[in-house]
């Protein structure tokens, strides 16, 4: 391993093997992490890259392998035991307690809480290092109020302030904002230039030839290359990741005709949040046979809430709906999966999937009655996988039917939830996030899969935060600001800073079609 | 970095089914042994004591069906709970359910009492379910509206239902020669027994309903929903799983076997409808569903050492002189081993 400097690593892993009962998720992987350096690790879907943090974190066992921290052979048993060793890690999906406010979440990690606290000192000490960093929170706001972004950063200061001198981020960049993923790595620079280590898991190769001093790239439970930052390149890392050499996105221009029936027709459609979320106002919205309409915005701007009335979850109080002409307003989501629509909602666990059924089970849930047989006394199994499969085989996705869900990776389970939408020749698709989580060759199957069920004519409602991918995917370009849609555009006649301007509220008079 | 062969997946060795009788073996017996202490402390002799217990229930036939008999009722109100635990409600209401099929059920006997056993036990059986189908409505569509957690309105309800069994018998239905209880059934309105026990139909009821439970969650699609509705709402909802349907119609069906499980006792047990007959079998089930961890089988055998320790119990309160209240004590320790057993059997995660 290149280690120009010499020095002692701070942690180093020998041999560290994991085994599940279905996999290997780390075979004998060594790694050396050092203080001052950010370190990141990539790999695709399954390469085992959150077990082994979750080793190093002592939240798994290893089977095999050592851990050195400073040279010296250590034995982590818990979380409890890493945090005697300063590691502090931010799992994939956050952990922080919704009710509870900002210095309260802190608090529970302080490792000199006190039996009575002092709200006013522990608010102080989370000032004092947030300044430092750049990582300004309200500690007396509550969690649930909180952005994705400023959440991550709660989950930062928790660790600083627990004393960690080796951070480890799964995923952090998953769910930000690009002008999020900008702040976090000038907190993470900050850091380093103070002597932390930090690992740095993520899919982005941007993002890793941009910050990483250091770069680890896992496959298959191994390590198949550890790189200097200067030593690396896009092309070097994918072809470290990956056995195939990546293909370009195939766009073929669509044949579509703007004078059929749109497949979903918005016509005035309001709807009524109680609490946390934002209610839609006047949304009209028409997306024809063969058309990608993307949704630009901050999340929390209504995002959510239209993706769930196009599903029939959430109710329009005013307005209707209709789908191929068929006015379908508030008919139950059944009803509107029978009818041919799909949805890959932006949280794959919480919202797509059961976590302890298998994922065979999982397959089957959205179309029941289609896999039910004599009346509904069995299912048949046979077909479904069959059907999965043949999606399977087109997206070179890998799956195994076997596995219970909640076992899968991050990525794996989104993986899973987009095989069963695109499967069924769906008519309209709704994705929210459809890339998240996934690593490159992956995300770019998953585009290719909207692409082509687009020239299947089907319709697609894209919502994302990443305007690169709105802009290379959309036909046309919604902006949802504040529950209404605040501009439209095709993105050959508009740019990124015009619809980053839109996002953030500014100019909204200027628009107003909604 | 070293080639190491890599070595097939783990096989567990042992078995799941196995491992529970080994869990529920362990259970048993420490429990005895604790209510031995017990026993010891306050003077008795702990093996004569399990000897009398053992004699009067499965040391003979006849204690044999005793159990059997006494087990119906459990095995009933158990499932009552079990089910709709799948979908995630908590049904604690079934001694109302067992009350108002119980009702039902006996204004069938009455009312037809000149019709031949094969349409009046039909009808009995079937207004039964309703009674207690009807009783459980309530609660399920409240949830399902989500106006009233049902745990709390089915709690509630259990109150009520005595009173208007009550309210029945004390206003139309008592016997002239006794205010608390109806007269007693015509034999066409009991349910058959078998050989010269008195186990009665209610107890194959019971046994092709636990089957049907348990195929029905294992291969029907109706199984499948339910299991993801109990795994998580939210995305069975979003996949398009009727949530709402589901709640009313399941937590319907665990009151109509609740009072299945009160036709049967009238029908079978009593022969007569009494005032607070029931005596908490409704809890009872309650108990036997969440020691048996919702499971079918489980329920079976849970069932059937409550039946063996209540019915053992009853004759100790002759042989030693115990109080009945003795049982309870020995049934809660049974609680409490097996709700500490989890963590005691179970290995570190993994
Ligand atoms: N608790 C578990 N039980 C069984 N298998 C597991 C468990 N956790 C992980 N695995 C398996 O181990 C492999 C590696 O998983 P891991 O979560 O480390 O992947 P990852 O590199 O983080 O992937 P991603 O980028 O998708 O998050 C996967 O095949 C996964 O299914
Ligand atoms: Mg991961």
């Amino acid at each position: 391993m290149p280690n120009p400097q010499n020095q002692t690593p701070m942690i180093a892993l020998r041999g560290v093997t994991k085994r599940f009962p279905m996999t290997l998720a780390n075979d004998h992987i060594d790694l050396d992490i050092f203080g001052s350096e950010i370190h990141a690790l990539l790999g695709e879907n399954g390469a085992g890259k959150s077990t082994l943090m979750k080793i190093l974190f002592g939240f798994y066992r290893a089977d095999a392998g050592e851990i050195q921290l400073n040279g010296k052979s250590i034995t982590i048993r818990s979380p409890r035991d890493a945090h005697e060793y300063r590691i502090g890690m931010v799992f994939q999906d956050l952990n922080l307690i919704p009710a509870f406010s900002v210095a309260e979440n802190i608090a529970l990690f302080l490792p000199d809480l006190k039996a009575v606290l002092k709200p006013q000192e522990i608010d102080e000490r989370i000032n004092e290092v947030s300044k430092q960093y750049g990582l300004e929170v309200n500690p007396r706001a509550l969690v649930s109020q909180l952005s994705i972004g400023e959440q991550q950063k709660v989950e930062i200061l928790k660790l600083l302030l627990s004393n960690a001198r080796l951070l480890i981020l799964d995923e952090p960049t998953r769910v930000l904002a690009p002008h999020e993923v900008e702040a976090l790595f000038g907190v993470l620079d900050n850091l380093r230039k103070d002597g932390y280590a930090i690992v740095l898991i993520t899919h982005k190769l941007k993002e890793v030839l941009e910050c990483a001093d250091r770069i680890t790239v896992l496959r298959g439970g191994r390590v198949a290359g550890s790189l200097l930052r200067a030593e690396a390149t896009e092309e070097k890392l994918v072809a470290l990741m990956f056995e195939k050499e990546l293909s370009g996105l195939k766009i073929a221009e669509p044949k579509r005709d703007e004078m059929s029936t749109p497949v979903l027709e918005l016509r005035g459609v309001e709807t009524y949040v109680e609490g946390a979320g934002m209610s839609l106002k006047g949304i009209n919205l028409q997306i024809r046979p063969g058309e990608i309409v993307g949704v630009a915005g901050v999340s929390g701007n209504g995002q959510k809430e239209l993706c769930d009335v196009v599903l029939g979850m959430e109710l329009c109080v005013r307005g209707e709906k209709y789908l191929f002409g068929k006015n379908l307003t508030n008919r139950p989501v059944g009803a509107m999966r029978k009818n041919g629509v799909s949805f890959i909602p932006e949280n794959p666990l919480a919202m797509a999937s059961v976590p302890f059924m298998t994922v065979l089970e999982n397959m089957a849930l959205t179309q029941t009655w289609r896999y039910a047989r004599n009346g509904g006394f069995a299912m048949d199994w046979g077909v479904v996988k069959a059907d999965i499969q043949q999606t399977a085989k087109r997206l070179e996705f890998p799956v195994n039917f076997y596995t219970i869900a909640k076992s899968l990776s991050g990525g794996n389970l989104q993986r899973m939830v987009i095989l069963r939408e695109m499967t069924h020749d769906p008519r309209l698709i709704v994705a929210s996030y459809l890339t998240r989580g996934l690593d490159v060759q992956s995300a770019l199957a998953a585009r290719q899969a909207l692409i082509q069920a687009r020239e299947g004519g089907a319709g697609v409602l894209l919502v994302s935060e990443d305007l690169e991918e709105l802009f290379t995917l959309s036909d046309r370009l919604l902006v949802l600001y504040g529950g209404r849609i605040v501009g439209e555009f095709k993105p050959p006649e508009t740019d990124i800073y015009q619809v980053g301007h839109l996002m953030t509220g500014s100019k909204v008079e200027h628009v107003a079609n909604g | 970095m070293s080639q190491t062969a890599k070595t097939f997946p783990r096989v567990s060795l042992s078995n799941p089914l196995v491992n529970n009788l080994i869990r529920y073996l362990l259970m048993i017996l420490l429990a005895l042994l604790l209510f031995g202490i017990i026993l010891l402390v306050t003077g008795k002799d702990p093996i004569q004591s399990y000897r009398d217990i053992f004699s009067a229930t499965l040391g003979s036939t006849y204690g044999f069906s005793e159990v059997l008999l006494a087990m119906i009722p459990m095995l009933l109100t158990a499932l009552a709970v079990a089910l709709p635990a799948r979908v995630g409600l908590i049904n604690v209401g079934g001694e109302g359910q067992v009350y108002i099929g119980a009702a039902f059920a006996t204004w069938g006997a009455l009312a037809f009492q000149n019709k031949p056993a094969w349409i009046l036990l039909p009808l009995m059986t079937l207004l039964g379910m309703i009674g207690g189908a009807l009783w459980a409505f309530v609660p399920g569509y409240l949830k399902s509206i989500g106006l009233v957690n049902e745990t709390i309105a089915t709690l509630l309800m259990n109150s009520i239902a005595p009173k208007i069994v009550g309210f029945l018998i004390f206003g139309f239905w008592h016997s002239p020669m006794d205010t608390v209880k109806t007269d007693n059934f015509v034999s066409a309105a009991r349910l058959p027994t078998f050989f010269d026990t008195r186990v009665h139909l209610g107890f194959v009821f019971a046994l092709v309903l636990l089957a049907l439970f348990w195929f029905i969650m294992k291969y029907t699609r109706w199984g499948l929903e339910m299991r993801a509705i109990g795994g998580n709402a939210q995305a069975a909802r979003r996949n398009g799983i009727p949530l709402k349907g589901y709640l009313v119609t399941v937590m319907c069906i665990g009151g109509a076997i609740a009072g299945l499980a009160g036709m049967a006792q009238v029908s079978g047990f009593y022969g007569v409808l009494l005032l607070n007959f029931s005596m908490g079998l409704g809890f009872m089930g309650f108990l036997i569903c969440w020691l048996a961890g919702g499971d079918p089988i489980g329920i079976f055998l849970m069932s059937f050492v409550v039946a063996v320790i209540t019915t053992g119990g009853n004759l100790l309160q002759l042989t030693q002189g115990l109080p009945y209240a003795v049982i309870n004590i020995l049934l809660a320790l049974a609680l409490f081993v097996v709700l500490a057993s989890p963590r005691f059997f179970e290995g570190k995660k993994a």
